[in-house]
């Protein structure tokens, strides 16, 4: 399929996503809607979707990123610790700032994933053999050393529930003037996209890509600061939503090859798809209430990766 | 050798002396009921301890590898999943539904069920691969605990303390036959085991050597695989999840005792742990007046040396 025919599809999974919800508003009262149901539109409807998309191209895009770095399939933010330093994060930022607007909590986030993902590339840069399936256990091990330290301060303040609860993707709180931050994560997939050649290349290693006249240490975190900001923007305003990173670059990669100019476009609708899918299936298996996404896409996104894992060999 | 058993000698007095001053230190009230708690208490910590250390120097053997343990490969999930799902079922009934001894059965059973399934489906369709077996079982476990947050988020607070007194892993109410059915599947398991030990010391040097020095590498895995499924998932069911116990006290055991003898190890291991699970309790109890709970400082010390170890070691 080629990108036009991408771009139709998402655009008219977009539009049933627009129209699925507890308030029926049907396609034709688009053109003269009543103060209600644009009030609906505007302020909750078209936000979501918005912010479903977004997520969906930056979080597959991360993925992406991360894996050529890396040189690892299964490389993505569920599998290198990224997602639990931006859930650390979040938490420290509610504990010691508990004043601070969304900004400063996206930016609190921003720097543990940041850190974070250094740390990462730092101990893969220590594995002797690079087995492709021991860096990304690596990589969970390191993620459950972050969570163990959230858990130590969440227990000692008693919200242990509460964290586990914010953490869960959820769309349904999204809402005009609680998302905008997402927008954040544009320019990182933009910078991407201008870097796609130079990922490659520094994920050939230090030696071979400085041996080609790149700045290897710049490129890489430049690929890093993305990520990071990509992902935080994300986990504050949504929450968690594991294996998407994972498993949408792994299938463009098998349909369409490792070219990454070319794949990216790919990946990116193909994320958006996939996460505006599995939001839609969400929300309907007991209507009216909501599954939250992070549960589906952990359900869908787990089994899938299970069957990649097993094809692979 | 010597050397070595002069050290093993030195680590079981102090593990004596360790568990002398939790039974009596500080001794005041009823003296026959408050011994016979903290005896209690001391036999559960000292079976986990055993069956965590134990457990963990075989798997990082068979692994090849001092930085895993059987722990992440998703029992954990599997035991919190299922505390969730029957709370949310029945919800503050809990207790009077399902007692502590069937509680404790089924959960071993599922983690054992869960056990057996990624070993079949992973060795059926490929021999050797153990990382294979360790990812699809991490894999697993994330999305158990992705299901498990979920559920939890429908339960009201109150239900939620109940699962959260299982998440944490704790001393402090022990129940009794409890501990005797755990000790009793730990004694079964180390009489299996005995058997089996002149051959992890030829494990260690992997699959291939194992083989070449005649060693029937499938069927002793498989053997050693059940030893430690039922030991973490009964020590798991006993008290609860400790991630990161088995990384820490195998890692001061190899950093302690330089050799690879398992006729070393596998003591020095135990005692270690005893030592460390004992020592960790009296500090929950006396230092931070309950304030946290065992699992939680022993995940932080533990995730903590761990990092250090991801960070300072040349090559992993």
């Amino acid at each position: 399929m080629k990108i036009a025919g991408y771009l139709i599809v998402l655009i008219l999974v977009a539009c049933v996503s627009v129209f699925i919800g507890v308030k029926d508003i049907s396609i034709t009262d688009i053109f003269h809607p009543d103060d209600e149901e644009m009030l609906i539109l505007t302020v909750s409807r078209i936000p979501r979707t918005l912010s479903l998309i977004l997520a969906g191209i930056g979080l597959s895009i991360s993925g992406l990123i991360l894996q050529q770095i890396t040189q690892n399939k299964f490389v993505s933010p569920t599998t290198a610790g990224t997602l639990d330093a931006a859930k650390l994060g979040l938490l420290i930022a509610f504990l010691w700032m508990p004043q601070s607007g969304l900004l400063n909590r996206a930016l609190m986030a921003f720097v543990f994933t940041f850190a974070a993902s250094l740390v990462f590339l730092n101990i893969t840069d220590r594995i002797r053999y690079r087995n492709i399936i021991f860096v990304p256990l690596v990589g969970i091990i390191f993620g459950n050393i972050l969570s163990s330290v959230t858990s130590f301060f969440a227990y000692r303040y008693n919200i242990v529930q509460n964290v586990n609860a914010w953490l869960v993707g959820d769309f349904s709180s999204v809402l005009k003037g609680n998302y905008e931050v997402l927008f954040f994560s544009v320019p990182a997939i933009l910078v991407t996209y201008l870097y796609a050649n130079r990922f490659t290349v520094a994920g050939m290693g230090e030696a071979f890509s400085k041996n080609l006249g790149l700045n290897y240490r710049q490129v890489v975190n430049t690929g890093l600061f993305c990520v990071s900001l990509t992902v935080s923007v994300v986990v504050i305003t949504v929450g968690v939503i594991p294996f998407l990173g994972l498993v949408v670059p792994n299938i463009i990669s098998l349909v369409y090859g490792d070219n990454l100019r070319k794949t990216l476009p790919y990946t990116a609708l193909f994320g958006a798809l996939f996460l505006l899918v599995c939001d839609i299936a969400g929300r309907l298996v007991m209507f009216p209430f909501e599954v939250p996404i992070g549960v589906v896409v952990g359900i869908a996104g787990g089994v899938l990766f299970l069957i990649l894992l097993f094809r692979k060999r | 050798m010597k050397k070595h058993g002069i050290s093993l000698v030195l680590l079981a007095i102090f593990t004596l002396l360790l568990v002398g001053l939790f039974l009596f230190h500080d001794l005041t009230g009823n003296r026959d009921y408050v011994l016979e708690r903290r005896a209690w208490k001391v036999a559960a910590l000292l079976l986990v301890a055993w069956s965590i250390g134990y457990s963990s120097v075989v798997f990082q053997t068979l692994t090849g590898n001092r930085i895993l343990t059987p722990s992440i490969m998703g029992f954990e999930a599997v035991y919190l999943l299922f505390q969730s799902i029957i709370v949310f079922l029945y919800g503050d009934k809990t207790f009077r539904v399902l007692t502590e001894s069937r509680n404790f059965g089924w959960s071993v059973l599922m983690m054992l069920g869960f056990a057996v399934l990624i070993y079949l489906f992973v060795f059926r369709r490929e021999k050797n691969n153990m990382y294979f077996l360790l990812l699809t079982g991490l894999i697993l476990g994330t999305l158990f605990s992705t299901l498990s947050s979920f559920v939890q988020m429908l339960l009201d607070p109150n239900e939620f303390s109940l699962v959260e007194a299982r998440i944490f892993a704790s001393f402090n109410k022990m129940n009794t036959s409890l501990i005797s059915y755990a000790a009793g599947a730990g004694g079964l398991m180390l009489v299996l085991a005995v058997r089996y030990h002149k051959y992890l010391d030829v494990l260690a040097l992997g699959r291939e050597q194992a083989i070449n020095l005649g060693v029937n590498y499938n069927r002793v895995v498989a053997v050693f695989l059940f030893i430690i499924s039922v030991l973490v998932s009964v020590s798991t069911a006993l008290v609860g999840p400790i991630t990161f116990f088995g990384i820490l006290v195998t890692n001061l055991t190899y950093e302690l005792f330089k050799t690879h003898r398992h006729s070393v190890l596998l003591p020095a291991c135990g005692l270690i742990s005893c030592i460390t699970l004992v020592a960790g309790q009296l500090m929950v109890e006396r230092v931070f007046n309950m304030s946290t709970t065992i699992s939680i400082l022993i995940n932080f010390i533990g995730g903590a040396y761990f990092l250090y170890i991801l960070l300072t070691a040349k090559k992993l």
